[in-house]
């Protein structure tokens, strides 16, 4: 019963999508503000019916209910209740309807808070999230249904996959998938105002703070899966250039683009076009990345769902969607640009570079990611491209993109001189140069040429994103304190700095070290010993696993024990490696058990990787960064004066 | 700065960054590519000398030997036509195991064994790789044609 319920919930669901994405459309167009004014409450009513069809799968899963198809394949009775929570989103079904959940919360929070936009404006922005919906409630309910049943139900289900009985996992995809469909709010703004044809300063102010939130979210969305991959796909690598990966991270890129170009727009009434394709860019992006993954075109540890008809039906979804986008830009577009100019030496055009760099970089990467695909199309060669190519594409673009972030952040609008801004700089500049020297050769004892950029890179940024809040610290009463946005885009540029500083150093002084052990013997790395103590059989809730016990000294002083574990899952029969991790802010210590060798020894990998940590906190300054500057004063006043608006609107007729 | 030098400055800066960063990107691009070779064409010699490539199969029943205690391993792969020996020295992935696809990246030594530096094994029971099923049901589907074709002589 409670299954049919939400079935049924998402068939109503999308009726008032469809009446969101249509009514408010036609409304805008005829000027009719009682069709208009359909927008609100079918968003709201959509979103009530997605939450019921979200808790009824939430529900057959807590229940156990086996005759669920999708809770029977993905769950089983001594699962965690945790995990039976976090299997919703487990595997393809659940985690569209997911997407489909966020995506119908958006637009409630979109509509809750744009009551200040003329009324045409948010009907349309509105309308277009709603013929998302549509597009996404249809693929749910006609390709990817998670409320079928399995008539006789079997006594217990197959469990999840081990791999996502982890806390990390638990809330990874919501908040990646917070961010990947937050980009379809800059869309929807994007279309509304091509629809319209109007676009300005204000536009950009409106779009900005909804876009930061979304790449925020996106941003740790990444970061935590990072972080998941390192201590749970067992081999301590952060970043493998899985395309499952890229396709999170193009989106980001961007994203990330689009950010900075809204603030020319924004500022200086500029870039428009472009910021609207930027636009459309990361949201196509995002629905591209979905393709991805669950087409199982590529070939990827996350590809679970391969089944060519659902690929077929994202394709002509997203032909659909960047297609039409594209149409109306190329229709609209040229008529919206400004004629205002900038200077050779300005903020525009350092972020005028930054936009060129991130989108070569996300060109690179997309190019990458595609490439066995074409290949195979054009030749039949199946090839891979290994991640060396993508850290070089990668780096290529970044490596000036970081030394400019300095000067750009610190350029004025329409014109500066270049003079007085070098003499501004020379301090961070002179603590750049030192420290990128002095940090790996005097902490770690060596360095190579790319590994002294990376680190001056790295210090250059931190140096001059302090120069504005530590100024604001310390100036004079009277004089106006730093806004939000400016230590917003200080804090999250500290961030880039921490990250690369932490991609430096892990890169360059990481020691891997595969061994074989017996219980009783001792191996040295990076200076540690590591003492393989015992090893014994431990049982876990759904699985056994045999643990090792390693007992971690330096100069002979205990330092940590670790018990990494080799576990077998009963239900799926599948090993899973447990590594044993000892954290900490300047290294992190990995112990990960292999394989029986035979006589007693087993395969035993150690790893010592300095700073690893930076590389999560930089992604995580960042994020911080991204809210202190959404949350800036202009944006807030603009929030309150509509506080009451949303009051009468609220009622529509 | 006038919109049309505007214009100009912006996509001749754009033109350049974009003809630097794609020289150096085919390079690595070329580096970095490796090809997928079926066994069957690596033991008739059709394979690319001197770089990497990657070969994929399902590893021989009760071909997985080691010196006991030791790191480095042999195995068998086959796909269901020829086979190849790999030699490996590492830990392999969790979901390695005789009967299951898998690929393998390295190079071909003189002695026609496979030294893989990397061999992977999909986080998933079922799951073949999808270079590896056809590589596959092409070489199973050769054999049937060829008994077909020995039956009908007969």
């Amino acid at each position: 019963m409670i299954p049919e319920i939400g079935h049924f919930a998402l068939i109503l669901a999308l009726s008032l999508a469809i009446c969101q994405g249509v009514l408010p459309l036609i409304g805008a167009h005829q000027g009719d503000s009682s069709l208009m004014a359909v927008a609100r409450p079918a968003a709201n009513g959509q979103f009530v019916f997605v939450a019921i069809a979200f808790g009824c799968l939430a529900w057959s899963f807590v229940q156990s209910d086996f005759s669920v198809l999708y809770v029977a394949n993905h769950s089983q009775l001594a699962l965690p209740t945790v995990y039976k929570i976090s299997a919703v989103w487990g595997a393809h079904e659940g985690s569209l309807l997911l997407w489909v959940l966020l995506l119908a919360g958006w637009t409630v929070l979109v509509g809750r808070y744009s009551s200040e936009l003329p009324e045409a404006f948010s009907a349309r922005v509105v309308a277009v999230l709603g013929l998302l919906s549509c597009g996404f409630l249809l693929f749910t309910l006609l390709t990817s249904n998670p409320f079928e049943r399995l008539i006789p139900a079997p006594a217990d289900g197959a469990d999840l996959n081990p791999l996502l009985q982890d806390p990390g996992l638990a809330i990874h995809p919501p908040l990646l998938y917070v961010g990947y469909v937050g980009f379809s709010v800059a869309f929807a703004f994007a279309i509304a105002a091509m629809i319209s044809g109007n676009l300005d300063q204000k536009w950009a102010r409106w779009t900005r703070p909804w876009t930061t939130y979304a790449w925020l979210f996106l941003t740790m969305g990444i970061a935590l899966g990072s972080w998941w991959a390192y201590y749970e796909l067992g081999w301590g690598g952060w970043w493998f250039w899985d395309p499952v990966e890229n396709a999170s991270f193009m989106p980001w890129l961007a994203g990330t683009a689009l950010i900075h170009s809204l603030a020319v727009t924004e500022k200086r009434g500029l870039f428009k076009s472009w910021t609207l394709l930027l636009a459309i860019t990361a949201f196509s992006l995002s629905l591209l990345g979905t393709f991805l993954v669950r087409s199982g075109i590529l070939i990827s540890v996350h590809a679970f769902a391969v089944d060519p008809e659902r690929g077929l039906f994202i394709l002509a979804f997203l032909g659909i969607v960047i297609g039409g986008a594209l149409a109306l830009y190329a229709w609209r577009a040229p008529g919206l640009d400004s004629e205002a100019g900038f200077h050779a030496t300005s903020r525009e055009t350092f972020l005028l570079l930054n936009n060129v760099l991130l989108i070569i970089a996300t060109a690179l990467i997309l190019g990458g990611t595609l490439a066995p695909l074409l290949v195979e199309l054009f030749t039949g060669a199946k090839i891979s491209v290994g991640p060396p190519y993508f850290e070089i594409a990668f780096a290529i673009p970044m490596l000036p993109l970081v030394l400019l972030m300095g000067v750009g952040m610190h350029s004025a609008w329409r014109s500066q001189d270049m003079g007085p801004l070098m003499r501004r700089l020379k301090v961070p500049a002179i603590i750049a140069l030192v420290l990128g020297i002095a940090i790996p050769i005097v902490i770690y004892g060596s360095g190579s040429v790319l590994l002294v950029i990376g680190v001056i890179a790295a210090v250059w940024i931190m140096a001059v994103s302090m120069i504005q809040p530590v100024r604001s610290w310390r100036r004079a009463p009277g004089t106006p304190a730093i806004t939000r946005s400016v230590l917003g885009m200080s804090i999250a540029h500290f961030g880039v700095g921490i990250f690369v500083l932490g991609v430096a150093i892990v890169s360059a002084f990481s020691v891997e070290a595969d061994r074989s052990l017996v219980a009783g013997d001792q191996v040295s790395v990076a200076g540690y010993e590591f003492e393989l103590r015992s090893l014994q059989n431990v049982q876990g809730p759904n699985y056994r696993a045999i643990e090792g016990e390693v007992d971690i000294r330096k100069n002979g002083e205990f330092v940590s024990q670790l018990r990494p574990q080799k576990r077998t899952y009963l239900v799926q029969q599948s090993p899973m490696t447990e590594a044993g991790i000892d954290a900490g802010w300047n290294r992190d210590l990995f112990v990960a058990l292999g394989d029986p060798l035979g006589n007693n020894a087993w395969s035993v990998r150690i790893q010592y990787k300095p700073l690893i940590r930076l590389i999560w906190l930089g992604a995580f300054i960042m994020a911080l960064g991204g809210m202190v500057a959404a949350s800036d004063r202009r944006y807030r006043l603009t929030a309150k004066a509509k506080q009451p608006a949303t009051e009468l609107s609220g009622e529509p007729a | 700065m006038k919109p049309r030098q505007q214009r100009m400055l912006a996509v001749g800066l754009a033109a350049a960054g974009i003809a630097i960063a794609t020289a150096l990107a085919l390079r690595a691009f070329e580096e970095n590519m490796m090809f997928f070779v079926d066994i069957s064409e690596v033991t008739e010699g059709n394979y690319p000398e001197d770089r990497n490539f990657r070969v994929g199969g399902l590893v021989v029943e009760g071909s997985v030997r080691r010196e006991a205690g030791e790191l480095e391993v042999n195995f068998d792969l086959t796909d269901l036509n020829s086979q190849l020996t790999v030699a490996y020295n590492g830990i392999l992935p969790d979901l390695f195991r005789e009967g299951q696809g898998i690929i393998a990246h390295g190079r071909l030594d003189d002695d026609g064994v496979f030294v893989a530096d990397e061999v992977l094994a999909k986080h998933d029971e079922n799951y073949m790789p999808p270079e590896v099923a056809d590589s596959l049901a092409k070489h199973s589907a050769a054999q049937d044609a060829v008994i077909e074709a020995e039956e009908a002589t007969q």
